[in-house]
C-alpha cells in the first residue's frame, strides 16, 4: 500500500520546484509540469524498479523517455528529489553552464537523462529501441515513456506506434499527457486528435485510460494495472486526462501558461496554493 | 605512379554486406535495422545468420532513427541502413536531437548516394549528405572508395565509440584497394606520389583520379593521388604536407562542391596554406535519369574531369 500522505507532500514540493524553477528565469514550461506531476512521483517512487545510482544502459532497472521535453521542469525536479543529483541545483534550471538545460539532454551529462528531447515526436521510437535492447539482453524490466498529447500530431509517432504494435513491443508503457491543450490552443481546434484511445487500440496497443491524472491513487493504479498488462504480446498505452497548470488556480483551465513564467505577485499566490512540505531547494 | 589494379568490378554496396555478414558472426552487440531495402543494402546474409538481431522497420525512416538510439542503451551497437537520401535529409532532425546531440552510438548506414544510383533520377540522388553529416557536431563521415574498403570500414567503425554516417553506393566499380585492409577512420591513404599537383579524392572518384594521374603522366605532369576515406575527421596533416609539396591542388567527390569534401579542404588550406584549388564536384545542382557513366560525364565527376581541373590549377601556381 502506497504511502499517499508522502507521496502528496512530494507533489506539493515538486509545484513549488516547478514554479520557483521557472519564475527565476522568466522562462520555462510550468502548465505542462504542473499536469503531470502526480505521473512523475508515482513513477519514480512508487511504480518504477530502480537501482541506486545512474548509468547510461539502465540495465536491471525500468528506464523511463520524456519525450515531451519542455515539461523538464517536473522532470528535474522529481529526478532530483529521487536523489539522482543535489536539489540546489535546480538553482542551475536554464542558465548557462548548467546541467539543466531548457530541454532535456544527455550532453552534460545530468544523471538520469538517457536522450535529449524537445524536438518533438522522437521519443516513442527511442523508448521501442530500449525496449529492444532489453529482450536482446534478456532483461525483463519495463520501458515507461511519456507523451504531450499535441505531440502526437508529429507523423514520426504513428511509424513509431504501428512498429510497437506489430512486433509485440510489450515491455512498453506509453503515456499520452491528455491535457488538451497546446501552445496556439485547444488541440481539437489547433489540429484534432479525436479519440486518442481508439486510435491507439486500432493500431493495436492495450489501453488503458486514467480519468484524473491529478489524482495520485488513480495514477498508481493506472500505472500499476500497466504493468500487470505487459508481456501478453501488446505494447500499453495509457491515455491519462490531465489538467495543464493543475495546483495553481489561475494557471488551470488555459494553454496561456504553456510556456509561461510566473510574475512574483502570481508567484506568491501560486507557492501559497501549494505550502512547503519537504524543504525548498 | 604507382599502378592499382581493379581484382574486378563490384559495388560498395556489396562490400557494407559482407563487412556486416563478418561483424554478426565476430561482435555480438552488433544489430542491423532496414527500412524496407534489404535487397539493396546486401545484408541478406546477416539477416539470414542473425535473425533476433535483425529490425526491419519498413518505410519508416524516421522511427529507424529513434529505436537506433534507443538500442544503444542497454550497449548494442546499431547499424540503420538505408539509401543515403533516406538516411540523412530525411531524418535530419531525428539524427540531430536523438542520435548526434545525444551522443547515441548508432552508425547510420547509406547506400546510392550521389549520381551513380542512375536512372531513379534526382529524387534518389543525394548530393548534399556529407554537408549535413559533417556540419553535426561529433559525426564522423566516412566515404570509402571500393568494395574491399567499405568491408574494412563497416568492420572498424563497430569499435569506434560515437554516431558514424558510412556513405557508399549502387554501381559496380574497380576493386583495387587490398582484401583485408585494416581501416584506420581519420587517416588518409597516400596512393602515388607525385611532384607538380595534389588530386584529393573519396568514393568512387578515387579510382578515376587514379586514371587522371596516369593519363597526366603521360603529359608529363607529375600527380600526387591522396584517398580521403574520412572526411571527418579529417587529416589535416597529410593534406598540408602534400600541399606544401606541389603547391596546388584538386578535389573530387560525387557531392555538390558546397557543403563537400572540397570545401572541407579549402578550410584546412586557408588556415594554414593558401594554395590553389579546384573542385571536380557536382555545380549546386540536381541530377536526373541518366546511366552511372553517363552521369558522371555530363556532371563532370570523371577522370576527364579531373585532369581538366589539373590543367586548370596548375596555370595558377
Amino acid at each position: 500500500m502506497p504511502n499517499y500522505e508522502e507521496l502528496q507532500q512530494l507533489v506539493t514540493q515538486v509545484r513549488r520546484d516547478i514554479l520557483r524553477m521557472v519564475h527565476k528565469v522568466n522562462s520555462g514550461h510550468p502548465g505542462g509540469s504542473l499536469g503531470c506531476t502526480e505521473f512523475f512521483v508515482a513513477l519514480y517512487n512508487e511504480i518504477m524498479e530502480l537501482k541506486d545510482g545512474f548509468d547510461m544502459d539502465g540495465i536491471g532497472e525500468d528506464v523511463f523517455f520524456l519525450s515531451n521535453g519542455h515539461i523538464s521542469p517536473v522532470f528535474y525536479s522529481v529526478l532530483s528529489r529521487r536523489g539522482y543529483f543535489p536539489t540546489d541545483e535546480l538553482n542551475t534550471f536554464r542558465l548557462i553552464d548548467s546541467r539543466l538545460q531548457g530541454h532535456p539532454t544527455t550532453h552534460e551529462g545530468l544523471p538520469g537523462v538517457r536522450v535529449a528531447s524537445g524536438s518533438l515526436g522522437q521519443g516513442m521510437s527511442v523508448a521501442i529501441g530500449a525496449a529492444l535492447a532489453k529482450k536482446l539482453n534478456g532483461d525483463d524490466h519495463l520501458v515507461f515513456s511519456l507523451h504531450g498529447d499535441g505531440e502526437l500530431q508529429e507523423g514520426q509517432n504513428w511509424e513509431a506506434i504501428m512498429y510497437a504494435a506489430g512486433n509485440k513491443v510489450d515491455n512498453l508503457i506509453s503515456t499520452i499527457d491528455r491535457n488538451g491543450q497546446q501552445i496556439d490552443g485547444a488541440t481539437e481546434d489547433v489540429l484534432p486528435l479525436g479519440d486518442v484511445a481508439e486510435k491507439f487500440r486500432v493500431f493495436g496497443w492495450d489501453v488503458l485510460e486514467i480519468d484524473n491524472g491529478n489524482d495520485l491513487e488513480q495514477v498508481i493504479n493506472g500505472l500499476n494495472e500497466a504493468k500487470f498488462r505487459t508481456g501478453k504480446g501488446k505494447p500499453v498505452c495509457i491515455v491519462m486526462t490531465t489538467e495543464m497548470g493543475n495546483g495553481v488556480d489561475f494557471m488551470m483551465h488555459t494553454h496561456a501558461w504553456h510556456g509561461k513564467a510566473p510574475s512574483d505577485e502570481q508567484l506568491a499566490i501560486a507557492l501559497a496554493q501549494n505550502p512547503e512540505t519537504l524543504g525548498d531547494y | 605512379m604507382t599502378k592499382y589494379t581493379d581484382q574486378g568490378k563490384q559495388d560498395t554496396r556489396s562490400g557494407y554486406g559482407a563487412g556486416m555478414t563478418e561483424l554478426g558472426r565476430t561482435n555480438p552487440n552488433v544489430v542491423s535495422l532496414c527500412a524496407d531495402l534489404i535487397g539493396s543494402l546486401k545484408i541478406d546474409t546477416f539477416i539470414k545468420e542473425n535473425p533476433e538481431r535483425f529490425f526491419q522497420v519498413g518505410i519508416a525512416e524516421a522511427n529507424m532513427m529513434g529505436i537506433a538510439a534507443g538500442l544503444t542503451i542497454g550497449g548494442k551497437i546499431p547499424f540503420a541502413s538505408t539509401f543515403a537520401n533516406f538516411a540523412t535529409g530525411r531524418v535530419y532532425d531525428q539524427i540531430r536531437q536523438s542520435i548526434a546531440y545525444s551522443g547515441k552510438n548508432v552508425k547510420i548506414c547509406a547506400s546510392h548516394a550521389g549520381l551513380t544510383l542512375g536512372e531513379d533520377g534526382a529524387t534518389h540522388q543525394i548530393l548534399e549528405d556529407i554537408g549535413m553529416m559533417k556540419m553535426l557536431p561529433g559525426m564522423t563521415v566516412i566515404n570509402p572508395c571500393d568494395f574491399n574498403q567499405t568491408k574494412a570500414a563497416t568492420i572498424a567503425i563497430a569499435e569506434h565509440h560515437g554516431p558514424v554516417y558510412l556513405r557508399f553506393g549502387r554501381p559496380k566499380v574497380a576493386n583495387f584497394t587490398p582484401v583485408d585492409q585494416t581501416f584506420e577512420i581519420g587517416k588518409a591513404l597516400m596512393l602515388s606520389e607525385g611532384t607538380d599537383v595534389t588530386i584529393i579524392a573519396t568514393g568512387h572518384l578515387v579510382w578515376q583520379s587514379l586514371i587522371a594521374a596516369e593519363n597526366l603522366e603521360n603529359q608529363g605532369i607529375s600527380a600526387e593521388v591522396i584517398n580521403i576515406h574520412t572526411i571527418k575527421p579529417l587529416d589535416d596533416e597529410a593534406i598540408l604536407k602534400s600541399a606544401k609539396k606541389t603547391g596546388c591542388v584538386v578535389t573530387a567527390e560525387e557531392h555538390n562542391y558546397l557543403g563537400g569534401l572540397g570545401e572541407s579542404v579549402s578550410r584546412v588550406l586557408a588556415l594554414n596554406h593558401p594554395t590553389p584549388q579546384e573542385y571536380v564536384a557536382t555545380q549546386d545542382t540536381f541530377g536526373e535519369s541518366g546511366t552511372p557513366d553517363q552521369l558522371m560525364e555530363k556532371y563532370g565527376l570523371n577522370n576527364k574531369a579531373i585532369e581538366e581541373a589539373v590543367l586548370r590549377v596548375l596555370k595558377r601556381k
